[in-house]
């Protein structure tokens, strides 16, 4: 026998229901934390979303973010929040800080003059500065982008929600969406929490999660569907353990090596990406969390018609690849 | 028995020899951008320099040259949304409808009596007459100078609405009049736009419509959105007024009733009173180009088409001696008085050009003015050295992911493991090789996403092994759990890849610049590892199985 790293025991028989109202509870109490932060810390949303201007500086000297808000205080440019970059991609005389102006009062985009004389007033106080990126959004655009991305969230679980329903029964597809709600409230609540800038790249991070989430589900209830025909008898809650336990080495495999590879990219890929990556990362724990404990669980409380035939088991079409394996 | 019909191997390895090669110049990225800059610099001019022809020569034609696009957020360069103020055009059509009307109702002032025109919003043209009571009659000659509508849309509609209230008659701009007058001004917007930006010789720039009113630019390579803010943002709108009574030093004066103030662009202070429905506009130039007057200092000469010959010709012939004003982008820049008759439509601008501003101007106007103001809504510059490091970190990353992916693979399902990790690079060699070939866009973002697929990728492969494992379990010989594995497995891969898919469409339909270039990244990469996972690893073990039979083996 060769040498096999096994995280999970070939057979496992974990009761996934044991505790389940004290998962489910936790959940239920994060999710409702989630929404009481969020209201009451509010997001920390970029400039996609409430307009302004963002200035990526980066300079050989070592910067004082101090001396840069003087700098910049008789300019008159209203909120003005200026915070240093670290990074452990950065070379050693590499200083970057993050400038974020206001939007400023009846103007889209910055006006020319104003970037220039904000610039000039940086150089002044430390000549080796260069504007590596400047982005301004004015509050026009900032506030159809919010309905943008309120749009494509939802968009993407009703996509979610109505596959589910075709491919499978509608009491999964309930599951699915609490699942995908619980994901995503519990993602923008850590957001709000730790005051993260929430832009567009965390509603990419957002959708990538309902459709990371929706993946662990469905392969779940795939599972639950077959054993549910070959188990005719068997309690609900018995074959919803069974089914988990059986792909729970699948898993423990996929969610492993989607870490692994979002970790690297979390520590090497530099700060430009850093939330959107760590929106991801989150989310795929949580996704993996709430396809065993929270999916399955609605499934349950609804209970299933175990009199009608399932659904089309697998898809004939895209098995047709092996059948020509056939002895 | 575990087979593979020969065809389909066939398609299957030509596919990845496919990919191969189209993936194969990213490798060699810079030499393959200078080699493509040159041929394209070579069928733009029909010349080169040594340097170009070395860049050309340092890729073989013959080999494939489609690379994957840097997005902006890697490559650097700007990105700007702009406005078009559409109403703008409207109140030139009522400008311009003034004079007609006024025309027209003037040949019945017997009836109607004196006619005046009302100000109004931008889209509407109202005219008072002195006879209330013969509005009727008013609106009946004002009807003739409706048209209906040109275009597609509204046929059977007239461009303009007219209406008779009291003693006013209303103009207004019909809604297919509008679309298509909306539709036209986004048109030559956006050629005007390419144009400038062609004209400034920058790489790949996108120049797109957005919306009813917007248009999306972005421009790689470029210093700065100030920079491509200044090469459009300049309207260069070119118009010729007659001018009424002197100049005058108070900015505040009261030109008038359709009358306008315009201060001077070289005499600080000074304004002009002069008419605000111009004798000729920029738009009937047909040439311009820099030139000097009768002093050696640098001017424009400048050409007319027909039309705008004969105005400007007419207008001179009877307005000898009196002053007219060229005015661009709201400025007087020269007033000067008309010595005669000027026949045959051409002229000089001068002004107190340099030489640069001169030529600058005379390509502004040859490109043509936009047809309408321009605000811009969002704008970001990237600088380069900001993309060199996004890329720099994120090729580390990627590396190191997909190495430890590949560990933990073999370490867990061993020479399955390596059969996975090979169908892992064939993968990730597809999603830049389908890239490169329909030209797709890669940015930040993308990079993530290209990572991510590594991680999740290996996930189709993982359903499948999981489930041979399990067959095996059940004491099944070793080709039946490799055939049941496949077979078994189809349903979940098929379910799990769609939603997945789905979410992806979404992001690249509602996303735009960098999201785009993650959702494509993420769209490619779901059908890229399907393709790999049932299709590559399958010929690997298969052919594996062909060659070794094993009675019996660990997954």
């Amino acid at each position: 026998m060769a040498f096999r790293l096994k995280l999970v025991p070939e057979h496992t028989n974990i009761d996934f229901f044991r505790w389940q109202w004290l998962t489910f509870g936790l959940s239920g109490v994060a999710l409702v934390a989630a929404l009481v932060v969020t209201l009451i810390m509010g997001l920390n949303f970029g400039i996609d979303f409430r307009g302004g201007t963002t200035i990526r500086t980066e300079s050989t000297q070592a910067l004082d973010v101090a001396v840069y808000r003087e700098a910049l205080a008789p300019l008159g440019l209203g909120d003005v929040s200026i915070t240093q970059v670290f990074d452990p991609t950065f070379r050693e005389d590499q200083h970057v800080a993050s400038i974020r102006i206001q939007a400023q009062e009846g103007q889209d985009a910055i006006a020319p003059e104003q970037m220039a004389s904000i610039q000039s007033a940086l150089q002044e106080v430390d000549p080796a500065v260069k504007f590596v990126s400047t982005e301004s959004v004015g509050p026009k655009v900032s506030g159809e982008l919010i309905w943008t991305a309120i749009w494509s969230v939802l968009a993407g679980v009703a996509a979610i929600v109505v596959y589910v329903w075709l491919r499978f029964e509608w009491q999964y597809s309930v599951g699915a969406l609490v699942a995908l709600v619980h994901d995503v409230g519990l993602t923008i609540g850590l957001f709000a929490l730790f005051q993260i800038k929430f832009d567009l790249a965390i509603i990419a991070a957002l959708l990538t999660i309902l459709g990371y989430s929706i993946n662990d589900t469905v392969v779940v209830f795939d599972r639950l569907r077959e054993n549910l025909i070959k188990y005719k008898t068997k309690p609900l809650k018995d074959v919803m353990n069974l089914s988990a336990n059986e792909t729970l080495s699948r898993t423990v495999m996929t969610s492993g090596t989607t870490l692994i590879a979002l970790i690297s990219l979390l520590v090497l890929g530099g700060d430009v990406i850093r939330g959107f990556v760590f929106a991801m990362t989150w989310g795929v724990v949580v996704g993996t969390y709430s396809s065993i404990y929270v999916a399955k669980n609605i499934v349950l409380f609804l209970g299933l018609d175990r009199n009608k035939t399932p659904k089309d088991p697998a898809a004939k079409f895209f098995t047709e690849g092996t059948q020509d394996a056939n002895p | 028995m575990l087979q593979i019909s020969l065809w389909k191997r066939v398609v299957i390895l030509l596919l990845c020899l496919a990919a191969l090669v189209s993936a194969a110049p990213n490798l060699f990225y810079n030499r393959v951008e200078g080699h493509n800059d040159a041929v394209m610099a070579f069928e733009k001019t029909g010349a080169m320099t040594e340097a170009q022809v070395a860049a050309r020569d340092a890729w073989p034609d013959w080999l494939p040259s489609g690379l994957v696009n840097l997005g902006l957020d890697l490559r650097g360069g700007a990105h700007l949304l702009a406005e078009v103020h559409l109403d703008e055009v409207y109140k030139g059509r009522m400008d311009a409808l003034w004079p007609e009307a006024r025309r027209a109702l003037a040949a019945e002032r017997a009836t109607i009596g004196s006619i005046r025109r009302v100000p109004s919003p931008p889209d509407v043209l109202r005219i008072q007459i002195g006879n209330p009571d013969q509005i009727a009659k008013a609106v009946e000659v004002a009807r003739t100078l409706t048209s209906p509508v040109v275009g597609l849309t509204g046929v059977g509609q007239s461009d303009y609405e007219v209406t008779g209230e009291g003693d006013t008659i209303t103009f207004r701009l019909s809604e297919a009049e509008k679309t298509a007058t909306d539709d036209r001004t986004m048109a030559q917007s956006l050629e005007i736009v390419r144009r400038r930006v062609d004209a400034a010789g920058t790489r790949e720039p996108t120049i797109m419509r957005q919306g009813s009113d917007r248009i999306l630019i972005e421009v790689p390579g470029i210093g700065s959105a100030q920079e491509l803010k200044d090469l459009i943002g300049t309207t260069a709108k070119l118009t010729f007024h007659q001018v009424y009574g002197p100049p005058t030093a108070n900015p505040d004066a009261n030109p008038g009733p359709n009358r306008m103030l315009l201060p001077s662009a070289e005499r600080e202070g000074i304004s002009y009173i002069m008419d605000d429905v111009p004798v000729v506009t920029g738009d009937e130039l047909t040439d311009a180009r820099p030139d000097t007057d009768q002093n050696g200092y640098p001017a424009v000469a400048f050409r007319f088409n027909p039309t705008g010959a004969r105005a400007f010709g007419d207008y001179t012939a009877s307005h000898i001696g009196e002053p007219f004003a060229i005015v661009l982008d709201g400025k007087v820049i020269s007033a000067p008085t008309i010595q005669a008759h000027i026949a045959g439509g051409s002229g000089i601008i001068t002004g107190n050009f340099s030489v640069e501003e001169a030529t600058n101007l005379a390509l502004l106007l040859r490109a043509g003015a936009l047809p309408a103001g321009m605000t811009f809504l969002e704008e970001r510059t990237i600088g380069p050295e900001l993309g060199a490091d996004s890329i720099e970190a994120g090729k580390k990353a990627a590396m190191v992911g997909f190495g430890l992916v590949v560990l933990w693979m073999i370490a867990s399902y061993g020479l399955f493991g390596v059969f996975a990790s090979v169908a892992l690079t064939m993968n990730i060699i597809m999603v830049f090789g389908f890239m490169s070939a329909v030209g797709a866009t890669l940015t930040m973002p993308g990079i993530a996403g290209i990572v991510l697929t590594m991680g999740t990728a290996v996930d189709a492969n993982v359903l499948v092994y999981e489930r041979i494992r399990e067959e095996l379990r059940s004491a099944k010989s070793a080709a039946r759990a490799i055939e049941l594995g496949y077979e078994k497995a189809m349903s979940a891969i098929i379910d799990a890849n769609v939603t997945t898919f789905l979410t992806g469409v979404i992001l690249f339909v509602l996303g735009a610049g960098p999201v785009r270039g993650f959702a494509v990244t993420l769209i490619v990469g779901i059908a890229t590892s399907v393709f790999t996972a049932i299709f590559v690893t399958r010929l690997m073990v298969v052919t594996w199985y062909a060659r070794k039979r094993p009675k019996t083996f660990t997954v």
